[in-house]
């Protein structure tokens, strides 16, 4: 057993770091959260000349065929760094999805575009309130042509091609969902910025009036395979959150060593300590079952839907539990707009919803749990 | 990353499983998986000779404190090899309650601190379990303030005379030997004025008295001692040092401790899955499979914690002071998990005679029993600090009695 990353994974972490640390400060990150562009250009640019977009794109496909532990090193850099970017919607989402269910022939056309950041993807799924369900989804493809209203969209704006599930039958089946590719800035697709709680990245209302779909895996089998999508994504996501709340327990530690009050550094108030000392617990929990994730993920292991839904709470409960803290621990600095510590809350908790929230996570988890229990 | 055997591990976890299948007490292995936490009892046998017994077994065939040097009675074995081992041991391992703080503290300590004839003499029956040991640290006025003990030692020739008193010495009751904290020099600040010691609990002047505990059993004792002489070649470290020596033996506490804690969660789970509430199953209740989820990923997050730590200590890292996760976790977890799964008997909850409370009243024994987990081997509050104060990086607590003469430090609260 090596329950950890490799000396080059670990290398390859630092090595995002110091880019991130230096493409992606906060400043960057406030460039977009106050508007002036819906996402840093220059930083996605950047990305994709480190190799960092396709690290697990095969090299066929024009990606640098490292794998999903790689990916999961740098998706914890990019939660950290808060890299205002579409990585999630592009590289976990659509590349995925492709990479999962393509042909050879769409994995041809479209990865290399996602792996050198020339193209964008994500994936659209929700239509309104609610987890995902397939009775949930209403847009649908009749003769090739797709109809229907999207929201919210992360990254909806600036993406080029969206994975679409939309309904093919109304049998009331699972089997009645399908994927399909969009080209989004193709006819019949009007989109619309979403003001939203993380506004340092966009999230958007897509409408598809008889757009062209290209179908993408067997039909009947699209709801399988957004389940698998998103389980992988679930990883992935789960390390963003972990870099991120690791951040913000280092934010929080650093204000507690600096702050003085009543004549000593509050870090000494036993009340901050131990707020300081369980965020640290969820942290490591939450890494802990993020690297079980990783391992699934990288072997494909029959554990995977398990372990990522396992990942995914564990981590949306620690970012948001350190990011909230975060701000208790600075005190009023912490409630500043000028303070960073809102970007992180506003992350964390936009993060927690992404991939549909807690309660549909839940509801993974435990049917797992009961079936490998009953066998 | 992986969980993979090497062939090396591989090979040693077949050679181990057959062992086990060839030699185990298989007789009590139903009686062993429904125990859990606060009642571990067999019918008609009495468990501290079948964990004594079965400890012999093992040693005698090389199976007892795996990672302990072969020279005092281990099998020089890796971390992982000693994970492979509790895997494979499974339900057994039940029966090491009696030796867990002679293999996990005493031992360790004695390694470190003892002479080479003293550690060949006393480890290996140590190991084998013909001798058990005891952990004489607390004391009415130092639990979590360890270094508030009182009970005395005075030098006198070759001996030193102790009088005072120790409490919640767990074991003290059956064990043969114990490793014992004392106060040598009271006219220093505290930490600078303790020594450490071992002795034969049977010497004159021990007595020990065992405690009622809140849950109704007896495992915990005070002991009190009456002019009882040590002779110095069993003091471990330098007099006045006794504080760097019991730090040795409360982070190994920590570690045994904190590796291997019952959440309760695998027991609520079954219970859920074969649960009815209301019209349908308890698995299929929102607010059941929400609680569970919850708790199920804190299960899985400290198992693969340990997972984690076992990978770094095979690198050949030390053993540090995150490991106080485990029982600060697992604590309170197996709280509140009991007190849930009472809840979700309602009235019923209540009964605990096991004939008619579900789950042989296993719920309602790990109810009774947890609030001492959150307390023995270091309280909640105590395992929060040293996370915030040695893995953090944050200030120590202002200790008002830091630089006072231990004699001139105030005895009551009011
Ligand atoms: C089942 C059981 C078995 C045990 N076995 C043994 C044994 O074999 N050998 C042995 O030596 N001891 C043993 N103990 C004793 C155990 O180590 C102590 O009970 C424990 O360390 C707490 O000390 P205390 O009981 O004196 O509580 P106190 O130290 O009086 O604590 C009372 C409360 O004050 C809090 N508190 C104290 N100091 C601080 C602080 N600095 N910051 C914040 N809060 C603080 C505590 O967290 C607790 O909530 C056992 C205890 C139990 C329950």
């Amino acid at each position: 057993m090596n329950f950890d990353f490799s000396d080059d994974q670990k290398q390859l972490r630092d090595q995002a770091r110091r880019f991130l640390a230096e493409h992606s400060s906060p400043k960057a990150v406030r460039a977009v959260l106050d508007g002036a562009k819906p996402y840093d250009r220059d930083l996605w640019k950047g990305l994709a000349g480190m190799g960092f977009l396709g690290v697990a794109i095969p090299e066929e496909f024009g990606g640098a065929g490292a794998g999903h532990l790689e990916l999961c090193v740098i998706a914890e850099e990019m939660g950290r760094a808060l890299a205002p970017v579409p990585f999630s919607s592009s590289i976990y989402l659509a590349a995925e999805a492709i990479m999962l269910a393509g042909s050879d022939e769409q994995k041809k056309k479209y990865l290399p575009g996602l792996a050198d950041g020339t193209t964008i993807g994500t994936l659209a799924l929700f239509e309104g309130p609610g987890n995902p369900s397939p009775r949930a989804i209403k847009a649908a493809v009749t003769n090739g042509a797709l109809s229907g209203t999207k929201l919210p969209v992360s990254d909806g704006d600036i993406a080029d091609i969206a994975i679409v599930a939309a309904r093919t039958a109304q049998s009331g089946r699972e089997t009645d969902i399908a994927l399909f590719i969009v080209d989004l800035k193709g006819k019949g697709v009007s989109r619309k910025t979403l003001t939203n709680i993380d506004p340092s990245r966009n999230q958007a209302e897509i409408t598809f009036d008889n757009c062209p779909a290209e179908p993408l895996g067997p039909a009947a089998e699209g709801w399988s395979l957004l389940t698998r999508v998103l389980d992988r994504a679930a990883v992935l996501v789960a390390f963003e959150q972990v870099g991120g709340a690791d951040r913000t327990l280092e934010m929080g530690r650093d204000y507690a060593l600096d702050r003085i009050a009543f004549g000593r550094q509050i870090g000494s108030f036993q009340a901050v300590k131990h707020l300081l000392a369980d965020m640290y617990v969820s942290v490591t929990l939450a890494r802990s079952n993020a690297y079980y994730g990783a391992w699934a993920l990288s072997t494909n292991a029959s554990e995977l839907s398990e372990a990522a839904a396992a990942a995914r709470i564990s981590a949306t409960q620690a970012f948001q539990h350190c990011s909230k803290n975060n701000i208790q621990v600075h005190g009023g600095m912490g409630f500043t707009w000028e303070f960073d510590c809102h970007l992180y809350y506003r992350r964390s908790n936009a993060l927690a919803l992404a991939l549909g929230s807690l309660s549909y996570w839940e509801d993974q988890l435990i049917d797992r749990l009961r079936t490998r229990n009953a066998a | 990353m992986n969980f993979d055997d090497t062939p090396q591990e591989a090979a040693f976890r077949a050679e181990a499983r057959d062992w086990i299948s060839a030699n185990a007490p298989h007789q009590y292995k139903d009686e062993l998986a429904k125990a859990s936490l606060g009642r571990v009892q067999l019918k008609g046998a009495n468990i501290l000779e079948v964990g004594k017994a079965w400890q012999k077994k093992k040693a005698d065939a090389g199976w007892a404190c795996l990672h302990w040097p072969k020279d005092y009675g281990g099998r020089g074995a890796t971390p992982i090899e000693r994970v492979i081992w509790q895997q494979e041991e499974g339900v057994f391992g039940k029966l090491s309650g009696l030796f867990i703080i002679g293999h996990g503290m005493c031992g360790p300590t004695m390694m470190a601190y003892a002479s080479e004839d003293q550690k060949r003499e006393y480890l290996p029956p140590l190991a084998s379990g013909e001798k058990v040991w005891c952990q004489l640290f607390s004391e009415p006025a130092g639990g979590s303030d360890v270094a508030g003990l009182r009970t005395r030692a005075e030098r006198d020739g070759d001996d030193w005379i102790i009088n005072g008193q120790k409490i919640w010495t767990s074991g003290a009751h059956y064990s043969d030997h114990g490793i014992l904290i004392t106060r040598t020099d009271p006219t220093v600040p505290k930490h600078k004025g303790l020594t450490m010691f071992f002795l034969d609990m049977k010497s004159p002047g021990v007595e020990i008295k065992p405690i009622k505990q809140a849950n109704g059993q007896a495992e915990f004792n005070e002991v009190y001692f009456t002019n009882v002489r040590i002779p110095d070649a069993q003091r471990l470290g330098a007099v006045g040092d006794g504080w760097n020596v019991s730090l040795t033996t409360l982070m190994n506490e920590r570690m045994s401790i904190g590796a291997n804690v019952a959440t309760g969660f695998p027991e609520l789970f079954a219970f859920c899955a074969n649960l009815t509430l209301g019209d349908g199953p308890a698995l299929d209740d929102r607010a059941v499979r929400s609680k569970l989820a919850n708790w199920a990923v804190r299960a899985s997050g400290l198992k693969y914690t340990s997972f984690r730590a076992i990978s770094a200590l095979s690198r050949g890292e030390r053993p540090g002071p995150e490991n106080s996760i485990g029982k600060l976790v697992a604590g309170s977890m197996i709280q509140d998990v009991a007190t849930y799964a009472l809840d979700l008997q309602g009235a019923a909850g209540v009964v605990s005679s096991p004939e008619q409370a579900e789950l042989g009243g296993k719920f309602q024994a790990m109810l009774l029993r947890s609030p001492a987990t959150r307390v023995e081997g270091g309280t909640d509050e105590i395992l929060r600090n040293i996370i915030a104060e040695r893995v953090l990086g944050l200030p120590g607590d202002i200790r008002v009695d830091k630089d006072v003469p231990f004699n001139k430090i105030p005895t009551k609260g009011r």
